[in-house]
């Protein structure tokens, strides 16, 4: 599915937004990102918009975790694996992410809607593991809770008024 | 100040430092916060008053307030409660700063990661601006003026780093650049810049308000006033604790219920590993420095396999600028899994030599500080490391 944020006119309408300035650069890409992901168009859309070499794009959107350069799925989620969450049982959390979704760390499902990925100290060391999805964390994550937090990001992503 | 779960930052009513410090002038605010001795909180120490001074006395036409909200290391959540609990304290910390060092320009640096606590911070703001207290003549103080906007991470630990940070906002790589010049001098786009971490704003309005006496009540000569530390791992009360600087670890083990343990890494990856033989060492600069992190290992957890999640860290976090970094993080976590593997005696040695090259060779603070922990470790859990198969 093309997200129509990759027409070049939106892309140059999202970069104005903020500012067309090379300091637009990162807050343009984090906006792109979130519908559809930074595909090579998208890219060269944002540096002409800027008057910048694809490759400066290219380098800023890949230095960031975040961003990175690619289609993204609709819903990422990034399960911390630094010290504090894998002490409190990050690995049981991570089994079961996979086992709800049928795919593995570093993976996206056919559909392009969830995507699983590691993600390195979210601050929630308190109260670990923790996880981040579009935004919003989770934490004190057990298998049990889950599929429970699968369930709310399907539901977000239909009230956002994605097909899922 | 000493039981722990009492919090500076939220026993200071709003506005009352920023009153105090237009009461006291741009050269009285810097002279109180002399004299407190108030030293960043975001773990390099660095005198504050000094700071605004020089950026007050740096060459600019126009200069800039960075608030370092990008707390990324690990075990670090102390900063997540000021920016949830009081986020006008952190804005009014900024102002204050503008003020002494005659900034009109201010960046919230928010770690992408803390997205979620945009919308309050950007409500916090916009009701300053309604109330006078940013925008044009602040308080009524003409030519006063300044304001604050918002720029959210993108998942970079080294953009913590403050250089690093300043490309990021100017919309680059976050890589940290050679210093000097340092930001006081040229900073955010080549203006002169106050980079200061959440904690220290928040704490720069308690010493405006309370007064310099008040704050070098708590702590220690070198290391004055009271600290947040985010205590997580095995302890059965994780959470942010408040202690005067110069607290042992056996107090905030004791406090947060974590007593008997094996190890505490105090500083987060880029910290010191401390075993139970020196549980009645202190938290200050004179002896264990920290930003806050106190990571708990209790008496089953393998050392080794702590150092590798620790190393995994550094190899995903290293910006990759300089080799020292960039190849020794990737190097160190090899070799560790080597030597876990079962490795030839020698091996350890090999990273040892490593880590301590990078230690002087690596270009900033993530690729000097990346093999700390793991050269305490192995200095204080040789054994563990030389058992084969752990």
């Amino acid at each position: 599915m093309k997200s129509p944020s990759q027409s070049p006119a939106k892309i140059a309408l999202v970069v104005k937004k903020h500012g067309a300035t090379r300091a637009a650069l990162i807050p343009a890409l984090q906006e792109l990102n979130r519908s559809g992901g930074l595909t090579r168009p998208v890219m060269s859309g944002v540096a002409a918009a800027l008057g910048l070499p694809e490759a400066e794009v290219y380098g800023t959107a890949t230095f960031y975790a975040f961003l990175g350069a690619g289609k993204k799925a609709r819903c990422v989620i990034r399960l911390c694996r630094t010290l504090s969450c894998e002490l409190a049982g990050r690995d049981a959390a991570a089994k079961a992410l996979e086992r709800e979704l049928g795919i593995k760390f570093g993976q996206a499902d056919k559909k392009g809607i969830f995507a699983l990925e590691w993600t390195s100290c979210l601050g929630m060391c308190d109260q670990g593991p923790a996880l981040i999805a579009n935004g919003k964390i989770y934490s004190k994550l057990s298998p049990a809770k889950v599929p429970g937090i699968i369930a709310e990001c399907r539901k977000a992503l239909a009230r956002a008024g994605e097909k899922i | 100040m000493t039981d722990g779960n009492k919090f500076t930052f939220m026993a200071l009513k709003d506005g009352e430092g920023l009153a105090a410090a237009l009461k006291a002038g741009r050269t009285g605010i810097i002279s109180e916060l002399r004299q407190a001795g108030l030293r960043g909180r975001g773990g390099a120490g660095f005198p504050t008053a000094t700071k605004w001074n020089l950026a007050a006395a740096a060459a600019g036409a126009a200069k800039c307030v960075v608030c370092n909200a990008d707390e990324g290391e690990p075990g670090t959540f102390k900063d997540r409660e000021i920016l949830s609990r009081r986020p006008e304290l952190i804005i009014e910390g900024m102002t204050i700063a503008a003020y002494a060092s005659g900034a009109s320009l201010g960046v919230l640096y928010l770690r992408g990661e803390y997205a979620y606590m945009r919308p309050a911070l950007e409500a916090a703001i916009e009701s300053r601006r309604n109330r006078g207290l940013l925008g044009f003549n602040i308080s009524g103080v003409k030519g006063f003026d300044f304001d604050v906007s918002i720029m959210l991470g993108s998942g970079a630990y080294v953009c913590g780093e403050e250089t690093a940070l300043l490309e990021s906002i100017e919309g680059r790589r976050g890589e940290p650049r050679n210093r000097p010049p340092f930001p006081v001098s040229s900073g955010l786009a080549c203006m002169p810049t106050v980079v200061n971490n959440v904690e220290t704003l928040a704490l720069a309005c308690a010493v405006l308000a309370k007064g310099a006496a008040w704050f070098k009540s708590a702590g220690t000569e070198k290391s004055p006033g009271p600290k947040l530390f985010s205590v997580s791992g095995d302890v059965k009360r994780p959470g942010v604790y408040e202690f005067p600087f110069g607290v042992t670890i056996n107090e905030l083990l004791k406090a947060a219920g974590g007593t008997g343990a094996k190890a505490v890494i105090v500083g987060g990856a880029s910290g010191y590993c401390a075993p139970a033989a020196e549980f009645g060492r202190s938290l200050c600069y004179e002896d264990i420095p920290t930003g806050g992190s106190f990571m708990v290992l209790g008496k089953k957890r393998s050392i080794p396999e702590a150092a590798e999640n620790l190393l995994e860290f550094f190899a995903e976090e290293s910006c990759g600028q300089c080799v020292p970094c960039r190849l020794g993080c990737a190097k160190l976590l090899e070799g560790l899994r080597a030597v876990r593997a079962g490795a030839p005696a020698g091996k350890l040695e090999q990273l040892i030599s490593l880590g301590e090259s990078m230690q002087v060779s690596a270009k900033c603070g993530l690729g000097q500080s990346a093999p700390n922990v793991f050269l305490s470790m192995a200095r204080h859990f040789r054994r563990e490391f030389d058992r084969r198969k752990n």
